[in-house]
């Protein structure tokens, strides 16, 4: 129905300010959905980035001094885990991956690593090669640490890519080369990056990795000795269930009193990564919501011009009707007016609010801090031209019976 | 090509039922220019409403040619009012937004003629009412008896069996009152049945009949 499209056209375009206060409402609110959607986008992706790969299911156990007496043992004694304990929590249904890890130094300090002339201070661990599942790792020189390099004990070193900015000149080999932690020299393997930001990168690439077997034997100290388990557990299972059973088979293999909750420091992951989910969620809703008010006022407003419009047009409405227009052709073209005023209003939001976002976008790059780049999807897109749709059907509702209620002969009576 | 029969209408608001057309009789033949003559208030109005099936009545019947204009659907009134009849007012009632020549149109939109064939008949009818010059020219450009041919312009350009005017010069002076009139005739004379609704006797002088309404009745003719 061209015709009757061009006929709605002469009415909207004859009558501009009415038609651009009817659209504006619909306009602001359209935009304003956009930027928000956007904006909110942008904020989870850069909290994703900040936490980006961390796993999300883990537990970490690891041995402090017990605080109750048990079974002739005495209070005030630290509990060591010993390697025994590895194969004992493998054994465990609800767990994934195992990764003991020790760790030389203290818990926040690091040592001494020397490579030629130059000298940094990094954290050095013995791992598995487990770990590589629970901290993704890419390998952009080199390779990680594998079953050989601690069946054999290998005197060898994959180190973070911070380690290699620091230790290496531009265009030196690193693979192949030395490198001394305390007095014992690693050939470097492999060298690893994260998808990690920030803090975190730096806590997790600051990182000289050694094979746990070789580490345990290099250091006397920590001979037969695990510093810490990470685990991750099956997807089915509850992290913080996984938690409580590693800490029960801990406890009984270490004689430490089943209530003693001072001998082993645990932590999981999915609490934190839990609180970031629903934080997540209510920004989205708290965005769904005020963008969807703020639209639905609009809608609102459009009803309201045209309702006023209406009346303005009774006289109107009675002579097409005398000049042979239907009631449900002048419902037809009330219901038009509003669909085609919203549609256009909110198409014209929708095209500046994404213009917007564009712009802040490439203003903030690759995203600085919690702030990712803002964006909106297609579907969002597609989503928001439907609620438009029905809302601009829903605006015309209540004017459109309004006027097919006028009487043309009263209207007409003037 | 008119015909009532004991037409009855009331209006029915409030507490107290106005008994406003009671039991009228009236014949228009094809080709007449009619005057219907009465005081304000009388139901002129109300008569000229439903002649153009505008409004409805309680009691009678009303036969616009061969029909029966009774108790119509929706539909069959819009068509009716669109192919048989053509309405002149007294306040013009021309949309402002459109021009002469889109006003004139307007009819044919309602009977799906093409953009191009309706602004080409109204085009022709604007011309017969001496305004091709003014074709462009938004409602608000034009003076009273300007506006009063532009609307008889949109009355004919569906060649309609019947023109209803109701007070067509109630709103213009002396002069152009007579220029209307002249233009009314003509257009009787080409053949055309035209009532015009009148409180003004000079007005209805200038007609072929003129039937007297008072009190709901028809009271005498000339
Ligand atoms: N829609 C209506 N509802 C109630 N009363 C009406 C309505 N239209 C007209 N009337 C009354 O009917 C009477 C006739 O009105 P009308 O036909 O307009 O008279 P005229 O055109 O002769 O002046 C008047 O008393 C008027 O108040
Ligand atoms: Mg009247």
């Amino acid at each position: 129905m061209p015709e009757s499209w061009l006929e709605l056209w002469d009415v909207v375009s004859r009558n501009r300010v009415r038609t651009l206060l009817t659209i504006s409402g619909v306009f602001w609110g359209m935009f304003m959905l956009i930027l928000m959607i956007g904006f909110g986008n942008g904020l989870e992706r850069g909290m994703q980035d900040t936490v980006g790969g961390t796993f999300t299911n883990a537990v970490f156990v690891w041995g402090r001094t017990a605080s109750l007496p048990y079974r002739g043992l005495p209070a005030n004694r630290s509990v060591r885990p010993s390697n025994a304990e590895i194969e004992a929590l493998r054994e465990l249904p609800g767990l994934a991956v195992l990764a003991p890890r020790n760790r030389l130094g203290g818990w926040r300090s690091g040592v001494n690593v020397v490579h030629g002339s130059e000298l940094g201070n990094y954290q050095v661990n013995g791992d598995v090669p487990e770990w590589a599942e629970v901290q993704p790792m890419t390998f952009p020189l080199g390779r990680w640490l594998n079953q050989r390099d601690l069946d054999e004990e290998r005197k060898v070193a994959v180190i973070g890519k911070p380690v290699m900015d620091d230790l290496y000149g531009p265009g030196e080999p690193v693979i192949g080369s030395v490198l001394t932690v305390n007095g014992v020299a690693f050939r470097v393997v492999g060298v690893f990056d994260t998808p990690l930001g920030g803090e975190d990168a730096e806590r997790v690439e600051n990182v000289v990795h050694l094979p746990f077997t070789t580490f345990q034997s290099a250091f006397a100290s920590y001979r037969d000795y695990v510093g810490w388990f990470t685990a991750t557990a099956r997807p089915e299972v509850p992290a913080s269930e996984l938690e409580a059973a590693m800490r029960a088979t801990l406890a009984e293999r270490l004689v430490v009193h089943p209530d003693d909750l001072n001998a082993f420091g645990s932590r999981n992951s999915q609490e934190e990564f839990q609180k970031i989910v629903n934080l997540f969620a209510a920004i989205r809703l708290l965005v769904w919501v005020v963008g969807s008010a703020t639209l639905l006022s609009g809608v609102v407003g459009v009803s309201n011009i045209l309702l006023v419009t209406v009346r303005e047009r009774t006289a109107e409405i009675g002579l097409r009707r005398a000049l042979g227009a239907t009631r449900v052709s002048v419902v037809t073209m009330i219901l038009q007016e509003a669909l085609m005023l919203t549609a256009v209003a909110g198409y014209a939001g929708l095209v500046v609010g994404v213009g917007v976002l564009e712009l802040a976008s490439s203003a903030l790059g690759e995203g600085s801090g919690s702030m990712g780049p803002p964006s909106v999807d297609l579907r969002v897109a597609l989503g928001a031209i439907g609620v438009l749709i029905v809302g601009g059907l829903f605006a015309g509702l209540i004017p459109a019976r309004h006027a097919a209620a006028i009487e043309p002969a009263a209207a007409l009576r003037s | 090509m008119i015909r009532l029969v004991g037409i009855d209408k009331t209006y029915r608001v409030g507490a107290h039922p106005l008994h406003v057309l009671k039991g009228l009789h009236l014949t228009v033949p094809p080709g007449e220019l009619l005057a219907i003559m009465g005081s304000s208030g009388s139901g002129k109005s109300t008569l000229l409403n439903i002649l153009g099936i505008l409004d409805g009545y309680d009691g009678g019947e009303y036969w616009l040619g061969d029909a029966l204009v009774k108790d119509l659907s929706e539909r069959k009134a819009a068509d009716y009012r669109n192919r048989f009849l053509g309405f002149v007012f007294q306040s013009f009632h021309l949309l402002p937004f459109k021009t002469a020549l889109e006003n004139v149109a307007l009819p044919l939109y309602y009977q799906g003629v093409s953009r191009k064939e309706r602004l080409r008949r109204a085009a022709e009818h604007l011309d017969q009412v001496g305004l091709s010059d003014w074709s462009g020219h938004l409602p608000g450009e034009l003076s009273g008896g300007q506006k009063q041919r532009v609307a008889i312009a949109r009355a004919l350009v569906t060649r309609p069996r019947v023109m209803l005017a109701d007070e067509p010069t109630g709103a213009l002076d002396s002069v152009t009152t007579q220029e209307i009139m002249d233009l009314l005739k003509r257009v009787n004379a080409e053949g055309m049945t035209i009532v015009v609704v009148t409180h003004e006797s000079d007005i209805a002088e200038q007609c072929a009949r003129t039937v007297f309404l008072k009190d709901g009745r028809f009271e005498g003719e000339r």
